[in-house]
């Protein structure tokens, strides 16, 4: 951030949003009738998209322009138990290797398996204070919006953008339309951030957004810890935005001060005095813009083969002609969960339990999953795997007794890693079988081939965990 | 240089009129794990060029040795469907410089400009008057003018004009790709970042 020109900017631009104010702060070069160049702060990379990037790079006799501002961790393809044994799979091996071997050539600080920062990226990225309010941050994986929570303009991007963004720290970007979604009022108890998340993508369909950069405003979210207002922006892929983001605070600013790589002393008070410049003017418009109250929002669940099938808890399936969208392809997905048209969800027996991922692996996750729990015994039948985003969030979690809780509950605590999420390494859900899923993606086939997925929030997961069957957690808080 | 600059092209063309051609077909997906950009020119059209046993389809215009040339003219929406970048690399790495078409797919045009295929959009009955020159004369030639952004047949002196995105006309006139245009740029993107913050 530039702090004289940006005074300027508020001074002569009063109608300004948010996202304009980061994204035009951050316009190196403009082309008449082409995209904006635009510079990116913050460059996460991660092992699955960054190898051939880096092979193009050797090809072109580039290197990395700003090693400094790149960061490295493995997370898509780690195994999340016997992390100190070699990893067995040759595919995920190599790519760990070569994440290792290319940060080492190029100077890029890479915290991979068994390295105490090691976890999931969109985990570690904000614990170690490395987003900020008012960055551009991008990586080579989806749910890169997750840093949105902090006022960053955040995004996922291709393999050949990433060897863009290696070579020149720069982006070709067209700006995107602007989107203003507003939830006011009080949250109910056992609604949590997830349930915001997929209420919402709910109501505007996995592709309602797209095209759109979304803001989040209102009391429910101004009311959100940083946790849960990560969840939320971590799910804007998911309505197909390109990203989502929520204007920084005292709640984003004492989340941040103290973080290992946050500024210090006087540099942090003038950063903090020019974050807090970024929020929308109130003059200011948006493309589209939608309101919905917190008090129609009760705990969620999907039901079918996208983020977007997803209901209150209490409800009943609804039937083809109810919801948006080709009939054939409607049926078709709920024949793939084998459920019906009009089924209620409570009591429909599940197998799997994964707390865990990018959107509700952190600590206050862990802590929700615990307070159902505590005093309980897992179900029999229920696999659970329960994956801390990190080894930072696996000692708080051991820390404050968190372990001791679901130990005596019969659960079991793995090592950090992106998991059963997307099921690249062998925490995979077989066929046929049902998982309450903290994760992001329901689609057929995610969590491993024939697999089941059901969408849901920590407190969600854990009811399932204990009952063995969809239960509604405000019956046991 | 990503590769080689594009100023005129003055060739012979190979007519493929399919309408709706999409990048399945220019290249299939079972060669999307490649790590390394080779061998993608022998895949062009892999399943309409080669049966199973890898001989070639004798009826498939690539296959025909009466039409050669660096410019392939083919019929409406050429490029539709999935975006993969393979189908550019593919055409290019075959040895055409230049598509020509009557409509053609956004991302597939955008692949093609980075990697230095030409897209050139005619009118349709201009197409058409392409395809029949051909056809009378497979020797014909067509001359394809960057700076000019015109098209001719050169036989009969009918021309048309095309439109390309001024930033994208650059590029290719000096053989640059994204990343090349910002290493050209880097001083402005060094005097950016250093008056930053953080």
């Amino acid at each position: 951030m530039k702090i004289e020109e940006d005074l300027n900017l508020i001074k002569y631009n009063m109608s300004k949003t948010l996202f304009d104010k980061v994204w035009d702060s951050h316009v190196v070069r403009k082309i008449e009738g082409g995209p904006d160049v635009f510079f990116i702060d913050r460059h996460f990379i991660h092992e699955v998209t960054s190898p051939v990037a880096f092979l193009g790079l050797k090809s072109r006799g580039l290197k990395v322009l700003y090693p400094e501002r790149t960061f490295a961790t493995a997370d898509h393809n780690t195994p999340t138990i016997n992390q100190h044994l070699p990893v067995e799979d040759p595919l995920s091996a190599n790519q760990l290797k070569a994440l290792e071997d290319n940060s080492n050539e190029y100077g890029i600080s890479h915290w991979g398996l068994g390295h105490q920062k090691n976890g999931i990226v969109h985990v570690v990225g904000p614990e170690n204070g490395i987003t900020f309010p008012g960055a551009t941050i991008v990586c080579g994986d989806s749910h890169t919006s997750t840093h949105g929570a902090f006022g960053a303009i955040a995004f996922g991007i291709g393999t050949s953008e990433v060897e863009m963004v290696l070579s020149t720290q720069c982006i070709m970007q067209p700006k995107p339309k602007k989107m203003r979604i507003n939830v006011n009022g009080q949250l109910g108890k056992g609604v949590t951030p997830k349930d915001v998340a997929l209420y919402i993508i709910s109501k505007l369909t996995t592709s309602g957004a797209t095209g759109y950069f979304v803001e989040y405003a209102g009391d429910v979210f101004e009311n959100m810890t940083m946790e849960g207002r990560m969840t939320v922006c971590n799910l804007s892929i998911e309505m197909g935005a390109r990203g989502g983001m929520i204007a920084p605070d005292e709640t984003t600013f004492n989340y941040l001060k103290n973080k290992p790589l946050s500024l210090k002393g006087d540099a942090w008070d003038t950063a903090v005095a020019h974050w807090k410049t970024l929020k929308t003017d109130a003059d200011a418009t948006f493309d589209k813009e939608l309101t919905f109250l917190a008090s129609d929002i009760e705990p969620m669940i999907t039901y079918g083969t996208n983020p977007g099938m997803g209901m209150g808890i209490s409800q009943n399936i609804p039937t083809a002609e109810a919801v948006e969208g080709g009939v054939a392809t409607y049926k078709k997905s709920l024949d793939y969960m084998g459920y019906h048209e009009n089924d209620a969800m409570i009591g429909k027996k599940i197998d799997y339990v994964f707390l865990g991922s990018c959107t509700n692996g952190r600590i206050e996750d862990f802590r929700a999953f615990a307070s159902i729990v505590k005093g309980k015994r897992k179900a029999d039948h229920v696999t659970a795997w329960l994956v801390p985003g990190s080894h930072e969030v696996e000692a708080l979690i051991k820390e404050e007794g968190i372990l001791d809780t679901l130990t005596e509950a019969g659960f079991v605590l793995r090592q950090p890693g992106c998991s059963a999420c997307l099921a690249m390494n062998d925490d995979k859900v077989p066929a046929g079988k049902y998982a309450v899923s903290t994760s992001n993606r329901n689609f057929e086939g995610r969590q491993g081939p024939g697999s089941r997925t059901l969408l849901a929030s920590p407190l969600v997961a854990a009811a399932a965990a204990v009952t063995g069957v969809v239960t509604d957690p405000r019956t046991l808080l | 240089m990503a590769y080689d600059k594009f100023n005129i092209l003055t060739s012979t063309a190979v007519p493929l009129p399919l309408e709706n051609v999409d990048t399945d077909q220019i290249i299939p997906a079972r060669f999307l794990k490649a790590t390394k950009r080779e061998g993608f020119g022998d895949n062009l059209f892999r399943d309409w060029r080669y049966n199973n046993d890898n001989s070639p389809k004798e009826s498939f215009v690539l296959n025909n040795p009466i039409y050669s040339g660096k410019i392939l003219v083919g019929g409406k929406n050429f490029g539709s469907g999935s975006s993969r970048e393979h189908a550019a690399w593919a055409v290019y790495d075959y040895g055409f410089r230049c598509v020509v078409s009557s409509f053609f797919a956004d991302i597939f045009r955008n692949n093609c400009l980075n990697v230095g295929v030409l897209p050139v959009q005619v009118s349709p009955e201009f197409s058409e008057q392409i395809f029949n020159a051909i056809y009378d004369d497979p020797n014909t030639e067509i001359e394809v003018n960057l700076q000019n952004q015109t098209i001719t047949i050169l036989s009969t002196g009918a021309q048309e004009s095309f439109d390309i995105n001024s930033y994208k006309k650059e590029n290719m006139l000096n053989g640059f790709d994204d990343i090349d245009y910002l290493q050209n740029i880097k001083g402005d993107i060094e005097t950016f970042a250093n008056g930053l913050l953080l």
